[in-house]
């Protein structure tokens, strides 16, 4: 299965040119996939796990901060009811009763504790019967009032905010005193919640947040920076509170997505809210959110710039590889066609050799006979006959020779070699091209030249190589020149020099490389190649120096003998 | 003219090619005695003396230099010219290397085969 898919993804069977760059897409899209998965998986898992994290980290100051509030609040008012309550233990119904009494005891109370407004005593049915503070508010009956009624019942009664007749806002403690003998009485004292608000500010707390009373129905029991005066409705929705403060996040009225924290009292309907923006309040996280993504988006470019360079660098490899393996393998079929073509020439030429042997006889012997006769008619042209049948077969002779003599290049046989005959022979053999051409061969051979042991064939396709190199590089008209000469140790050095383009520096460093040819479609760029193997073989030793648009010269030493003939 | 003609003892299997060749020789004044194989070369060699050999290197049965080595054994002193189809200078090298005094490609030129048994013989000046 997974073979298969390899099999399909990178061994595709289209054309060339589609191979590649299909087998390059797949590379990109396998090495992105490979890549880019894990790295993404990574990212999506700690986005999240970093979210969760700082968002308990920045919710929990905020927690924190409504507890103590909340906590400094009931403090407040559980001082303020302890105080009432005390008043009506200490004091007698008849006391409070007095007129002075009551008001040096809220005189003593503004005194003590901030925020007492008034203070008031009020019978078992509900009428106030004594009152010290800013209004004449004795006879008034409570009766049918919730906070007379809930202070009947539960013995205590914190009221919500509310405007009294001052339009200031303010609250109602209330407490019930039970006399042994059964009589009950109620003492209620109103505070004013400025202290709330001085509270709430001393919180301390960050810019843009707000925080805020609010009871049961969501009225609002202080001022709000966002959401109203007190007495106003908040808009949102309060987050479920439980034992420990409730959160949750929504957006307001002003479009602004918040998290809301609630801290509700235990000893009235009041609940402490505190309001922050998100911009605000996770600001650390979206400046790592935006960090997390800047760094995920540099590794994607650097992936995918070192992805394409791979891919590319790999395709190009393994065109190259694939091209020198097609041009060896090319190189291998023509070397076979070669060698197959050099057997059947040479069978051919052996086959022929000895019927012109027997024809060259004949031709001779008939015009031995002519020669030897006496004169007669035409003697002389039958003369000229059987030279010419002669001459003919010496030509023959020559191209079966040469056939033979090529043959022989895939088997190696050291002999003793006149390298000067072997060039003559290989200038035989271009002899066409030169003629064409008309390129000028000048010869310069040393006359006593050593004999040298090297391998006829070898040296004969070293020299075809050279020369057709130095003719491909020359114009029509050129000039060639080859030299001979004795060196050190009865060595031989050939020179081929030609008048034709020459070789860039950069060129000349890679000649000798396999594949490197600068005939582009024309060679395989092996040629120059083997004659480099082939002199090593031989022992000897190749040099170039080239002058781009002057020539090139190719120097060839030859040992006396190769080295393992040593 | 010689006084003595040489004889010359003609060794190949191509019929055509050293009738030929026999009688152009005898042409030229040489004696002239041809076999088709190297055994009866040998035979022949054994039997009459000859002042010269020219012997094919390629032949069936007993080869140009199975047949030079044996002459060489029983004739040491005859000089031995082999005649070569290949087209290769290998086989004659190696033909010299036993013995033989030179060796010649076919087709022949009458000229320098007249040259090489005259200095077989030591009737011409070398070089």
């Amino acid at each position: 299965m997974f073979n298969r898919l390899i099999t399909r993804l990178f061994l595709l069977d289209q054309t060339p040119k589609e191979h590649y760059s299909a087998l390059k897409r797949n590379i990109i899209a396998v090495m992105l996939l490979i890549t880019i998965v894990p790295l993404a998986t990574m990212l999506v898992i700690n986005y999240f796990q970093y979210r969760s994290h700082l968002r308990s980290q920045i919710i929990a100051p905020l927690y924190a901060m409504a507890e103590k509030t909340r906590h400094s609040f009931e403090l407040f008012l559980n001082q303020r009811l302890a105080t009432i309550r005390f008043i009506s233990t200490t004091y007698s119904y008849q006391d409070l009763n007095d007129e002075q009494k009551i008001k040096k005891i809220l005189i003593s109370l503004k005194k003590e504790w901030q925020g007492f407004v008034d203070i008031g005593l009020i019978d078992s049915e509900g009428k106030l019967v004594s009152y010290a503070g800013p209004y004449s508010l004795v006879g008034k009956n409570y009766s049918d009032q919730l906070s007379f009624k809930e202070t009947q019942i539960k013995g205590k009664y914190i009221s919500d905010v509310f405007l009294g007749h001052r339009k200031f806002p303010h609250i109602i403690i209330a407490v019930q005193h039970l006399t042994d003998s059964g009589q009950s009485w109620i003492i209620r004292a109103t505070i004013d919640t400025d202290f709330f608000n001085g509270l709430i500010s001393s919180m301390g707390l960050p810019r843009l947040t707000d925080s805020f009373l609010i009871n049961q129905e969501g009225i609002l029991q202080t001022d709000s920076l966002y959401y109203g005066n007190t007495l106003e409705k908040w808009p949102l929705k309060l987050p479920r509170a439980t034992s420990r403060p409730g959160s949750a996040e929504q957006s307001d009225n002003q479009n602004r997505n918040v998290i809301i924290v609630s801290s509700e009292f235990s000893i009235t309907d009041y609940v402490l809210v505190i309001v922050q923006p998100q911009s605000v309040a996770l600001k650390s996280w979206h400046v790592l959110q935006t960090e997390m993504i800047v760094i995920f988006l540099i590794s994607l470019t650097i992936i995918l710039v070192a992805i394409l360079k791979m891919a590319d660098v790999m395709v190009k490899r393994i065109k190259t590889s694939d091209e020198n393996r097609e041009a060896a393998l090319a190189e291998l079929q023509h070397a076979q066609k070669l060698s197959s073509i050099g057997r059947l020439a040479a069978g051919v030429a052996h086959e022929i050799n000895n019927p012109l042997a027997i024809i060259n006889e004949k031709a001779g012997l008939m015009g031995d006979l002519i020669e030897l006769s006496a004169n007669f008619d035409k003697k002389e042209k039958f003369s000229d006959l059987a030279k010419g049948i002669i001459n003919s077969v010496s030509r023959c002779k020559k191209i079966t020779h040469r056939l033979l003599g090529f043959s022989k290049r895939i088997q190696v046989h050291i002999e003793p070699i006149n390298i000067n005959s072997v060039i003559s022979e290989v200038l035989d053999f271009l002899e066409k091209d030169i003629l064409y051409r008309k390129i000028d061969i000048v010869v310069d051979f040393s006359e006593n030249l050593s004999l040298i042991q090297s391998d006829h064939g070898q040296l004969q396709q070293i020299l075809i190589n050279l020369l057709t190199n130095a003719f491909a590089a020359v114009d029509d008209f050129g000039r060639v020149d080859i030299h001979s000469k004795n060196i050190e140790d009865d060595g031989v050095r050939i020179l081929i020099e030609d008048n034709g383009c020459g070789m860039p520096a950069d060129v000349i460093k890679n000649i000798f490389d396999p594949f490197f040819s600068t005939k582009k479609e024309k060679g395989t760029g092996l040629g120059l190649s083997i004659t480099y193997g082939i002199i090593k073989k031989l022992g000897g030793k190749i040099s170039v120096d080239s002058q781009l648009k002057k020539g090139s010269v190719f120097i060839i030493d030859l040992p006396a003998k190769p080295n393992n003939q040593e | 003219m010689k006084n003595k003609k040489t004889r010359i003892l003609l060794v190949d299997d191509e019929i055509e090619f050293i009738t030929t060749l026999a009688e152009r020789l005898e042409l030229r004044g040489y004696t002239v005695k041809i076999t088709q194989d190297g055994e009866s070369g040998i035979s022949t060699l054994a039997s009459t003396p000859f002042d010269i050999a020219i012997i094919d290197l390629m032949m069936p049965g007993l080869n140009g230099i199975d047949t030079l080595r044996q002459i060489k054994e029983i004739c040491p002193d005859l000089p031995v010219i082999l005649l070569t189809g290949h087209g290769s200078t290998k086989d004659g090298m190696e033909g010299m290397r036993i013995g033989a005094f030179d060796f010649l490609m076919k087709p022949l030129d009458i000229n320098e085969l007249m040259l090489k048994i005259k200095l077989a013989l030591g009737e011409a000046p070398k070089g």
